[in-house]
């Protein structure tokens, strides 16, 4: 199958680890990965903070770069959910109806990874191999926007190796929150330091998630505390290998 | 972008609307309270297992959440034949109705009331409504006591306290904070009360009953008002509503007009949704209906107050009025990390939680509380739990967006945030720009030791306080991909 890979500004510019995992994976399986230059953010940013003007040439962006892809992947449930949800409702805020349909379509063919490798590519078994102790933070837009339920466990008890620990009150935010981490940065950091809490509580060596925005979050208080757990996308752990990656 | 103009916002200066300083300024006031953050901890955890318990019970509690969204939605959509119907059928049956447009017309109208029937006392059905317009101190500027008669609210009252949750006011006290109030505050209290529930529970009855039997006034809230027969509803646990109900000679009803119903079956759909999510319980223990008057039975005199008080401007925003159907139930605030961790006073407002972040703005005016709807991180547990299926998360990015349109006009966005987003747009709307600014990003690597950057200058500096920061890697994964797979795609 060919696959067109929305990459996310933030795994372009600070995460490509995940970029590159996610394009060794769906390669080992077979699939053929395209990456469409004219790519850049989806814009959630400006429009979680109240700019949505400034999203509005995002949104086109998205669509003109995408709309002639028949499947999309983001490794990240935030981005997805932003793709699918928000863009037509940008468009629609300013009077753009044949823009919104175009982001309706694209958001139909875009997929958070997990959703893909599942539903679309139909494989739970990815012939990984990862032997460290791992817990994993599901991510609330991959929840209760993408509603993704347990594909990304599904995905991770069939690496081997891996020792997948439950994370207690998984649902929880993180605190993350985009710019919420900013203006209100003293209640993300209340809520960052409960996760951590449950995070350490499972003794695991890696926390994981399919968002490099939430993992930078849990990852940045893990790190500043030098508790040593360190924080690997879902991506990176389905790419690994036994022959390396 | 639509603008919202014309309509008639809640008043300044009376009332419980408006948070005196943004809501992180509060917040982190809040946080440092340890005792604060283990009450909620303890209370919001304990209510949740139990809403989810009953409400996993039943099979088709997602039907009844959209049955009761589309009932309100109806409802809304021709609100002025159903309060003019409600007002018709209960004038009929020997009530007054009043029409109130602001918080400053509600509490002329019930003090006049009052004063009319020469009472100097009242006693109260816990009520949002009488709070939102600060009803209680318009009375005891002239002259007249009302008595809180909830016991949680009774707390409040006599702790000089403000209501922290909807359904549990005085959820940030603990039952050690809550025999002191007692002690301190009833006169007559036995000296040697301990803290044992019961024991609480027993020194607020003795000392409310008292004033039920003494009082010739009562002031309700109201929780459903069914317009087809001027009914009027309200659902309680503790008894002390049906004692307000029925004992005084007068009984004064204050409502915001978006709580009108068409007709019966509409009830019976809240009736399920309503207990579930608010206590946890399968049914309520107290539900108190009354048409107008009863020659010889409960109050002769009954008035009710319609209040608009913002309520109309919010109905004229198409995304955000939603946020009338809240049927205040508390389930959002009970499910909420932010909540949980900060409680209720932060947020300034009788309505907090994340349904107080969208409906407080929305009354009083978004720039009159500018905070609230950034004080959430869109998690999204709160769309989850509303049993009425308000989707709080698209209204509070709705009132963000409201908040930067109406602030840029009045030049007042913060300007290093308006620059940021003006120069990331500009930056991501052109690859090659996007691609330069990724270069020049890698200009922080010396930033960074073993991997991890520990100060940012600001506005990034927030962040740098508690959690370290990625070095920008060596290669973005655009240059990878062409170095790996050329230009061909």
């Amino acid at each position: 199958m060919r696959i067109a890979l929305f990459v996310t500004c933030l795994a372009d510019t600070l995460y490509p680890s995940v970029g590159r995992a996610t394009v060794t994976l769906l390669e080992r399986l077979g699939h053929q990965v395209e990456f469409p230059q004219g790519q850049t953010c989806c814009g959630q940013m400006h429009i979680n903070t109240g700019y949505q003007k400034h999203a509005l040439p995002l949104v086109r962006r998205y669509a003109d770069t995408f709309e002639h892809c028949d499947v999309i992947v983001a490794p990240s449930g935030s981005c997805v959910g932003s793709v699918r949800h928000q863009h037509p409702m940008v468009a629609r805020a300013f009077g753009d109806e044949r823009l919104a349909q175009r982001a309706e379509a694209a958001g139909r063919a875009t997929f958070e990874l997990s959703q893909l490798l599942v539903d679309v590519l139909g494989v739970d078994d990815v012939g990984a191999y990862y032997p460290h102790r791992v817990t994993y933070h599901p991510t609330c837009h991959s929840l209760r926007m993408l509603r993704v339920g347990d594909r990304p466990l599904r995905l991770l008890r069939r690496v081997e190796g891996l020792d997948l620990v439950e994370l207690p009150d998984a649902e929880v935010c993180c605190g993350f929150g985009g710019t919420f981490a900013l203006k209100n940065s003293d209640t993300s950091t209340a809520m960052l330091a409960d996760k951590m809490r449950r995070v350490l509580d499972t003794r695991a060596e890696v926390c994981s998630a399919s968002d490099s925005s939430c993992l930078m979050h849990i990852g940045g208080g893990l790190s500043r505390l030098r508790t040593g757990v360190k924080t690997v996308h879902l991506a990176e752990i389905l790419a690994a290998t036994r022959a390396g990656t | 972008m639509t603008t919202y103009l014309g309509m008639p916002t809640a008043p300044k200066g009376v009332g419980h609307l408006r948070a005196a300083e943004p809501f992180p300024v509060a917040a982190r006031r809040a946080l440092a309270d340890t005792q604060l953050r283990r009450n909620l901890a303890i209370a919001t955890g304990t209510i949740r297992a139990k809403r989810a318990a009953v409400v996993a019970e039943l099979p088709d509690w997602e039907e009844l959440r959209s049955a009761g969204q589309a009932a309100k939605a109806g409802a809304m959509r021709h609100l002025d034949r159903y309060l003019e119907q409600l007002e018709t059928q209960v004038t009929a049956r020997g009530g007054t109705v009043h029409w109130a447009s602001d918080a400053v017309a509600a509490n002329r109208i019930v003090t006049d009331l009052v004063a009319a029937t020469g009472s100097r006392e009242v006693v109260k059905v816990k009520s949002m409504v009488t709070d939102e317009i600060g009803l209680n101190e318009a009375l005891a500027a002239a002259g007249i006591t009302a008595h809180e008669t909830d016991l949680a609210e009774l707390i409040v009252q006599l702790g000089h306290d403000r209501p922290s949750h909807i359904l549990v006011p005085a959820i940030h006290r603990n039952r050690a904070e809550i025999r002191e109030i007692f002690l301190r505050e009833m006169a007559d209290a036995d000296q040697a009360l301990t803290d044992e529930p019961a024991a609480l529970a027993e020194a607020a009855r003795l000392y409310l009953r008292r004033r039920f039997l003494a009082a010739r006034v009562g002031i309700s809230g109201a929780n459903f008002a069914i317009a087809q027969t001027g009914t009027l509803c309200v659902v309680e646990s503790e008894g002390n509503g049906r004692m307000c109900l029925t004992l005084p000679d007068t009984l004064i009803t204050v409502m915001g007009i978006e709580k009108v119903l068409p007709s019966w079956p509409d009830l019976a759909v809240f009736l399920q949704l309503l207990p579930r999510s608010s206590t946890g319980e399968r049914m309520n223990p107290y539900t108190s209906m009354w048409t107008g008057v009863t020659p010889g039975d409960g109050p002769q005199q009954f008035h009710l107050v319609l209040l608009d008080n913002g309520r109309t401007a919010a109905l004229a925003d198409e995304t955000g009025r939603q946020a009338l159907h809240c049927i205040r139930c508390s389930a959002c605030l009970n499910v909420c990390p932010v909540y949980e961790r900060v409680g209720g006073h932060a947020y300034g407002s009788v309505y907090p939680g994340p349904i107080g972040a969208v409906l407080s703005p929305q009354l009083t005016g978004v720039e009159e509380n500018a905070s609230l709807p950034y004080a959430s991180s869109l998690c999204g547990a709160c769309y989850e739990a509303c049993p009425v299926k308000i989707d709080i998360p698209s209204v509070l990015v709705h009132l963000r967006a409201r908040h930067v349109g109406e602030a840029r006009r009045e030049r007042r966005l913060p300007r290093a945030e308006a620059i940021a987003m003006a120069a990331a747009s500009w930056v991501m709307t052109e690859p090659r720009r996007y691609s330069a600014a990724q270069r020049s990003g890698r200009l922080g690597r010396p930033l960074g030791r073993r991997g991890r950057i520990g100060q940012l200058p600001p506005p990034l500096a927030a962040w740098a306080r508690a959690r370290d920061s990625p070095v920008p890697p060596a290669q973005t994964f655009r240059q990878w991909w062409r170095d790996e797979h050329g230009r061909s795609s």
